[in-house]
């Protein structure tokens, strides 16, 4: 009992903390914050699962988040009918012959009985073919396509379907690469899986950065389609204006939280649903097992558990939570940007998270999500703050004075760094520790 | 004249950057690789460090530059080298007094202590941004060039012209000699030998009496001079940006990882794996075609086996085949379970 106790205040403190950002600050940011923080709390859901319930470090969070953010544009964006035209099928032809000449040389690995040196030889001939020959075919396509209207669109564009649809794809997406991700690098002892999974998020991100006709590169896809109402259309309706009367604040106030608002419905809806479906995996024979796998892998294997085949499948389902809060995010952004994907915001922020509130306890990972992306927006202020209450006795014309003042922005970083160390230092468990069951 | 040409070609455009880059990321391999094996987990905060020692030597000249003291046309950044170093090794102690040495203490599992460095990675970054800024710094003075374009046409009356930087002189030498320094050090001198002892078997070198703090002391100090030294070569041939040392990090594992972890010959031959691999699979080889090849046999486009845009990708490309194909590195390196 004491331990439910101990969750609820921390959760109601959580609300009162970003409840004064709303009596003090805005409205307005608390429910930016708030969402965002929903966010960030169901990608350490993900990261949760993986390493807290099975122990694999998975350091390509940003990857993932990024593929969640391109489902928007295949599933959301109208079709660029000229680019279908342009031969955007030899693309597809092009990529789809380049797996298979990778397929090809896998199996060649794998079940052909020839000499290693020959294998060697063999799939580096292949793969050079077959990347050759897809170069051959898909590089006028894309300078085709890319040529188009390059300022609006020059991309394939999308399916024009409702955007929401995007989520449960951006999810399956990552499950996808996360599958062959998984099958070729969970092998690999755990510092190694956290270098290997840093370094394939990193292509993935460079490969959204400069394949223009995919999406659009670093000129970014702006205008995606929303799930709720735009503010201007909300600042019509009667309803909202008797609000404004009500509250007595402007109408384009309360529309844009009327808007955030009911983002956040739609976005606690699927946290409760994916964190049920977590709890109640965590407590069936498959949550024991995969604890069991952890603790000691060496004794779950003997009692006949297959440790591969388990950790791909957790592998593939933590990372595709995180794909639909990558695409929930980009949804709430209304615009893809590649370049904004950094390893420190995306990846490194999310297992301060997860370890933060505990690794192993999912409702440790939402507080954690909670409370680590609220100081990272908040600590800005707070840092400023801090800085000219410190130098208050010194002078304004000071050169030093000035200075500190214009770097106290990045205090956040030395402050998520003490947090983290502290927390593993005197606190290994997190805020709320890993349920003994 | 045209094979010259195109291999002056060659030398101009891969052969000089590519030793230059790949010193910089050796002497990282080199800093990660010696924390590996002595004291057992992966750095990720080694970025940072060459970043603080960057910023160390970036504050260092300008106090030189303000108070006049030059030496005629070398640039200031290396007089002060010594300096910046000694620095970032009292940094590098100080995280291990107040941090690593907890976790060292408790035989923490290496995963931990990874997660941990990634605390000490935030910390420092924060630190490095607060005291110099996010902002380009440039503390290159004195000449700039060793060997200028024009004048190597009017000398050899070639077409192509070969330059070399100043800068791309002396990473390379620099390299050269502390990388002798170092192998002296872990093959001929005692307390090379006791470390190399102590990361082979604890249990068995303690038995030996051979103080662990002061291998670690020790493994701090060479670390430090080598994040110090490769962070400032970086920061003198390209430019100091405190953002780009995080992105340095995973070159530098890769070339670590290629090359064979805990291996320090693997650590040099990895990074110029890298360096080479990322200039040849972007390099535009029109020219060079252009030199060797009869004229009508010239085939369209720029002859490039992957997009510029992509040359950082590469590294993390082979990265992720050596994991896959050969975990173990070039040079078998040591596995840490």
């Amino acid at each position: 009992m004491q331990d439910k106790q101990h969750i609820i205040l921390l959760f109601l403190s959580m609300f009162i903390l970003i409840a004064f950002v709303g009596f003090f600050q805005s409205w307005n940011l608390a429910l930016t914050i708030f969402n965002l923080c929903i966010i960030s709390s169901i990608m350490s859901l993900g990261i949760n699962i993986q390493w807290g319930n099975a122990g694999i470090v998975n350091f390509g969070v940003m990857g993932f988040a990024a593929l969640g953010g391109l489902a928007n544009i295949i599933v959301s964006m109208p079709p660029t009918a000229k680019a279908w035209d342009a031969g955007a099928i030899y693309i597809l032809i092009g990529i789809i012959i380049f797996i298979l000449s990778i397929i090809f040389s896998i199996l060649v690995w794998l079940k052909s009985g020839l000499s290693k040196k020959k294998k060697y030889i063999i799939n580096f001939l292949l793969i050079i073919l077959g990347y050759f020959l897809m170069r051959y075919i898909i590089d006028s396509p894309i300078k085709a396509i890319e040529s188009i209207e390059p300022a609006k669109t020059g991309y394939l564009g999308g399916l024009d379907l409702p955007v929401i649809i995007s989520w449960p794809i951006g999810g399956l997406l990552a499950a996808l690469i996360a599958y062959v991700i998984g099958k070729i690098s969970l092998g690999l002892r755990s510092d190694y899986l956290a270098i290997a999974t840093l370094g394939i998020s990193e292509i993935i991100i460079y490969i959204l950065k400069n394949e223009d006709w995919l999406s659009r590169g670093v000129k970014n896809v702006n205008g995606l389609p929303r799930p709720v109402p735009y503010e201007i259309e909300l600042q019509s309706e009667p309803w909202v204006l008797e609000l404004t009367k009500f509250f007595n604040i402007p109408v384009s106030e309360i529309s844009s939280i009327l808007v955030k608002l009911s983002y956040s419905c739609i976005f606690l809806l699927i946290l409760i649903g994916i964190l049920l479906l977590l709890e109640i995996a965590q407590k069936s024979p498959w949550g024991r097992m995969m604890r069991a796998i952890r603790d000691n892998e060496v004794s779950a294997n003997a009692m006949g558990k297959d440790i591969k085949t388990r950790h791909l499948q957790v592998f593939v389902i933590g990372s595709s939570i995180i794909g639909i809060a990558g695409a929930m995010l980009t949804t709430l952004d209304g615009q893809f940007t590649p370049v904004t994907y950094q390893p420190l915001r995306f990846t490194f922020l999310i297992w301060i998270m997860v370890i933060i509130g505990g690794s192993g306890n999912n409702f440790g990972s939402i507080i954690g999500g909670f409370l680590i992306w609220f100081f990272w927006v908040q600590s800005e202020p707070l840092g400023l703050w801090f800085i000219s209450q410190i130098t208050t006795h010194i002078s304004d014309t000071n050169i030093i004075k000035g200075h500190l003042l214009e770097n106290a922005a990045h205090i956040k970083l030395m402050f998520m760094g003490m947090i983290l160390l502290i927390t593993l230092r005197f606190a290994p468990k997190g805020l709320i520790p890993e349920v003994k069951r | 004249m045209e094979f010259l040409n195109s291999f002056i070609l060659i030398t101009n455009y891969i052969i000089i950057p590519g030793l230059t880059y790949g010193s910089q990321l050796a002497l990282g391999a080199l800093g990660i690789t010696i924390v590996y094996t002595v004291l057992r987990f992966s750095n990720f905060a080694h970025g940072e460090l060459m970043s603080f020692g960057t910023m160390s030597t970036i504050l260092l000249t300008w106090i030189f530059i303000d108070s006049n003291i030059k030496f005629g046309t070398f640039p200031t950044a290396i007089i002060v080298l010594p300096f910046s170093i000694i620095f970032t090794i009292i940094y590098c102690l100080l995280v291990d007094k107040f941090v690593f040495k907890f976790y060292r203490q408790q035989k923490s599992k290496s995963v931990i202590v990874l997660i941990v460095s990634i605390g000490v990675m935030f910390f420092t970054g924060g630190l490095i941004r607060f005291i110099i800024g996010p902002g380009d710094k440039n503390f290159m003075d004195g000449e700039r060039f060793i060997l200028k374009a024009k004048d190597f046409k009017m000398l050899t009356g070639l077409d192509e012209g070969l330059t070399i930087k100043s800068t791309q002189f002396v990473t390379i030498i620099l390299t050269i000699l502390l990388v002798i320094l170092l192998f002296w050090f872990l093959n001929k001198t005692k307390t090379g030998k006791s470390m190399r002892a102590y990361s082979d078997n604890q249990e068995l070198a303690l038995l030996s009496g051979i103080n662990p703090e002061r291998i670690v002391l020790i493994t701090w100090i060479i670390t430090g001079t080598l994040a110090c030294v490769a962070g400032t070569l970086y920061g003198l041939d390209k430019s100091y940006k405190p953002f780009t040392y995080l992105h340095l990090v995973l070159p530098i594992f890769a070339a670590a990882i290629v090359g064979g972890v805990g291996n320090p010959i693997g650590a040099i031959i990895g990074g110029f794996v890298i360096s080479f691999s990322e200039l040849l699979i972007t390099f535009a080889y029109k020219k060079f075609f252009f030199y060797i090849l009869p004229n009508n046999f010239l085939p369209d486009g720029l002859l490039q086996i992957l997009s510029t845009d992509y040359k950082i990708a590469v590294s993390f490309i082979i990265l992720v085949l050596v994991l896959l194909i050969k975990p173990t590195g070039i040079y078998k390196g040591k596995i840490i379970k």
